[in-house]
């Protein structure tokens, strides 16, 4: 319950002025939408904006801060490994694994139309919580997917990317799967850390599903170098790899 | 297995560790010196015997050190001041020379401490030769000293060499040395009295403080001997020494080191193997190892420090460990989806009679759940987990390993097993590392990260070095690392995520916790 008071304190003053009823503590969130109702508009999430400029480096400590998050998925809200891995590995729209989306594209799924968004962070992390309900999306029992590209000005070998995810999430890195954090958790920094990886010259692409049971949920991501010290000299650059369409 | 193979097996499973491999029956210990990749160390006997090593974990005699001195034994000062007899030596290597000390003595308390001087310790080098540069200190018989006993001190703060030695018989006494001849520095200057009732002195300095390390009790009467180390600090390295209760040393204190404990009795004559990068140990005699029949052996073990004080730590032994990271508090483990070991209970027990567990946060305020247990027969313990319920749904191939919070699971218990004739490190063996119950063994992998393999093979990445640092967590070291000759410790460079890369003693990441299970 504690993790589920977290995340919804930030809110909690905007869900009382648009509910209209008081949000005791321990208790979930109302309804975000009723059958045969249009969903109430919200506020922006506090945490996240739209870019406003063509490239974004990492923060003081190397986290990335810029993404492609597509709104959520709902799953069924189990995070056992075997679950998360059978859950990841379905197919929900084309070009899951591969496909750098641009700020608007929709996809569907299971008949309900998502769309990716560009956000920056202000934090070192993105705050999926803030994102899924500033949308009058569901925050519980969902997959979040997120893509991002870093430019990298030249090869970088014994290199590592390092995320924390509440909860489970599995990442690859150019396609390749790097890291599978399973069961609740919170966003720790540098908790599943890959295994050494090289960055290419040029874009790479970061892709995640994050999957979510209840509460609060968000992620961090960064690259460390060989002494484990944050890598700052990429960039984020969400049209390295095509232009908008 | 036969039944004879299983007892040959448990044999071997419950053989404990002892001190050191090899040969390593000796007393009244040098400090060991590590030259040239190898580690010497000198003792008490006809011409001093020497042992070496190439790993600090099997010794083996290297004959005697005065069979390199011309003429075969002490020299005529020295005897003349001292005796015949050849004991309890200290060593120290400055600059190109070594400096070897001896005890010479007579009848006792007439003594004296001789001096070698070398430029090597391979005994197998052409430049292999130890020159008598004659007696240091000695003792005229009736004084309140008995020169024997040196132990020698470099001030890492200065580049000043001092000496202390005595026995029982009256003081330990302090001198300081001319680093460039090894010989006194002002002879014409008295002796500093440092301490008083023991011998076997030598002093270390850490952080500040200068620390007098004795043996007290009585030696040299195998399992009733009371040998045991004891210690005071000062600010200046002239004293005075005082132990944990402010008692100075010259009027009889000392904080205990190390006593008899496990299967040995009587450790002294201590020295400082400081291998570097935050890892210590220390040297000692026993005056009896109850797994050698009795005799006298060398041992290398952990040094620590807590609260400004050398502790002494023990060598690791067999057993089931968790292994968890002074980082992330994370355990390593198998990456297998871990199975909870019990049912999903909650904070209160279900109504009597029905199923316990499954009451999450309990119901209403008043309901059992909520409030507690009901009256009823306890309910009953959960076993440990054991691999072998879990094995059958486990991966056959090598399988990753990871950190994640301890939570009692098969996967996550790790069995310590010293592995016999693998070669070793100082203080200890190698070991396998294996998930308790099973023989899946953890190993480097050729992109210095880690795995679980199947079986143990013995393969140099399977091998592993345990040492205690000095805060008393451990840094774990594969033997070696495919495709590298760079020597790697296990690190958790993430809160679920363990790698291994080159030990650095400022960090948390490289250092491990051996909980008992």
């Amino acid at each position: 319950m504690k993790k589920l008071l977290n995340a919804f304190v930030p809110t909690l003053g905007a869900l009382v002025v648009l509910a209209g009823s008081a949000t005791t503590a321990g208790q979930q969130p109302p309804p975000t939408v009723r059958t045969g109702e249009p969903a109430a508009p919200r506020p922006a999430a506090p945490s996240l904006a739209r870019p406003a400029s063509p490239t974004k480096a990492p923060d003081a400590a190397g986290f990335l801060q810029r993404w492609l998050v597509l709104e959520p998925i709902k799953v069924p809200g189990q995070l056992t490994q075997s679950v998360v891995q059978a859950l990841v590995a379905k197919e929900y729209f084309p070009n899951q694994f591969t496909v750098v989306p641009h700020d608007g594209d929709k996809v569907n799924v299971a008949d309900e139309s998502l769309t990716w968004h560009a956000l920056d962070t202000a934090g070192y992390n993105l705050n999926l919580f803030h994102f899924a309900y500033a949308l009058n999306k569901p925050t519980s029992n969902v997959l979040f997917w997120a893509v991002t590209v870093v430019d990298a000005p030249r090869d970088m070998t014994n290199v590592r990317l390092a995320i924390g995810s509440n909860a489970a999430s599995i990442w690859w890195l150019n396609g390749q799967e790097v890291i599978g954090l399973y069961n609740d958790r919170q966003a720790v920094i540098d908790d599943g850390v890959s295994k050494r990886v090289t960055l290419k010259k040029g874009p790479n692409v970061i892709r995640a599903a994050i999957v979510n049971a209840g509460g609060a949920t968000d992620f961090c991501a960064r690259f460390i170098d060989g002494n484990d010290a944050p890598i700052r000299t990429i960039v984020v650059n969400l049209k390295a790899n095509g232009p908008e369409r | 297995m036969t039944p004879r193979l299983l007892a040959a097996a448990l044999l071997l499973l419950g053989r404990p560790v002892l001190a050191l491999d090899g040969d390593p029956a000796l007393h009244d210990p040098s400090t060991v010196i590590q030259a040239d990749g190898k580690f010497y160390v000198y003792a008490t006997g006809g011409g001093l015997p020497v042992a070496a090593s190439d790993d600090g974990w099997t010794w083996h005699r290297a004959g005697s050190l005065m069979q390199a001195v011309p003429g075969g034994k002490p020299g005529a000062d020295v005897t003349a001041r001292g005796g015949n007899n050849t004991w309890a030596p200290d060593i120290i290597h400055i600059g190109d020379k070594y400096f070897l000390y001896y005890s010479a003595p007579g009848a006792q308390p007439k003594s004296a401490i001789g001096l070698l001087v070398g430029k090597t310790l391979d005994p197998t080098s052409p430049d292999y030769k130890w020159e008598d540069a004659g007696p240091v200190v000695w003792s005229d018989g009736v004084e309140d000293s008995n020169a024997i006993d040196p132990g020698v001190l470099r001030d890492p703060a200065n580049g000043t060499l001092w000496l202390t030695y005595g026995s029982y018989f009256g003081y330990i006494r302090l001198v300081e040395l001319d680093p460039r001849t090894g010989k006194r520095l002002h002879p014409e200057r008295k002796p500093i009295n440092v301490a008083i009732n023991s011998e076997a002195s030598v002093m270390i300095a850490h952080e500040g403080w200068y620390y007098l390390l004795v043996t007290h009790g009585s030696c040299c009467a195998g399992g009733n001997s009371s040998y045991n180390i004891r210690m005071g600090r000062a600010r200046q390295v002239t004293g005075p020494f005082l132990d944990n209760m402010g008692v100075d040393m010259l009027q009889g204190g000392g904080k205990l080191f190390a006593g008899a404990s496990g299967r040995h009795v009587g450790p002294g004559h201590f020295g400082l193997l400081d291998l570097g990068n935050g890892v210590q140990k220390f040297s000692c005699h026993y005056e009896a190892d109850l797994d050698r029949g009795g005799i006298s052996v060398l041992d290398i073990r952990p040094l620590l420090w807590r609260d400004g004080w050398p502790v002494a730590g023990d060598n690791v032994t067999a057993g089931t460990y968790e292994i968890e990271s002074a980082r992330t508090g994370t355990a390593l483990e198998m990456a297998v989806q871990g199975v909870p070991v019990s049912g999903g209970r909650g904070r209160g027990l279900g109504a009597p009679g029905g199923p316990a567990g499954g009451a999450g946060r309990g119901g209403p305020v008043g309901a059992p759940g909520a409030t507690g247990r009901v009256a009823g027969p306890p309910p009953a313990p959960i076993p440990a987990q054991e691999a072998a319920a879990l094995i059958g749904g486990w991966p056959f191939g090598p399988t990753d390993a990871r950190l994640s919070p301890y939570l009692l699971q098969a996967q996550q218990k790790w069995s310590l097993t010293p592995v016999t004739n693998a070669g070793g490190y100082p203080g200890s063996p190698y070991f396998k590392i294996t998930v308790a119950g099973t023989d899946r063994a953890l190993a480097a992998t050729s992109d210095a990260e880690l795995t679980v393999l199947p079986a143990f093979t013995g393969g140099p990445e399977q091998l592993w070095r345990i040492d205690q640092l000095t805060d008393g967590t451990y840094r774990l070291m594969p033997k070696a690392v495919p495709n590298t000759t760079a020597t790697l410790a296990l690190s958790a460079v993430g809160s679920s995520t363990p790698t291994l890369s080159a030990f650095r003693a400022d960090s948390d990441r490289h250092r491990w916790l051996l909980k008992t299970p």
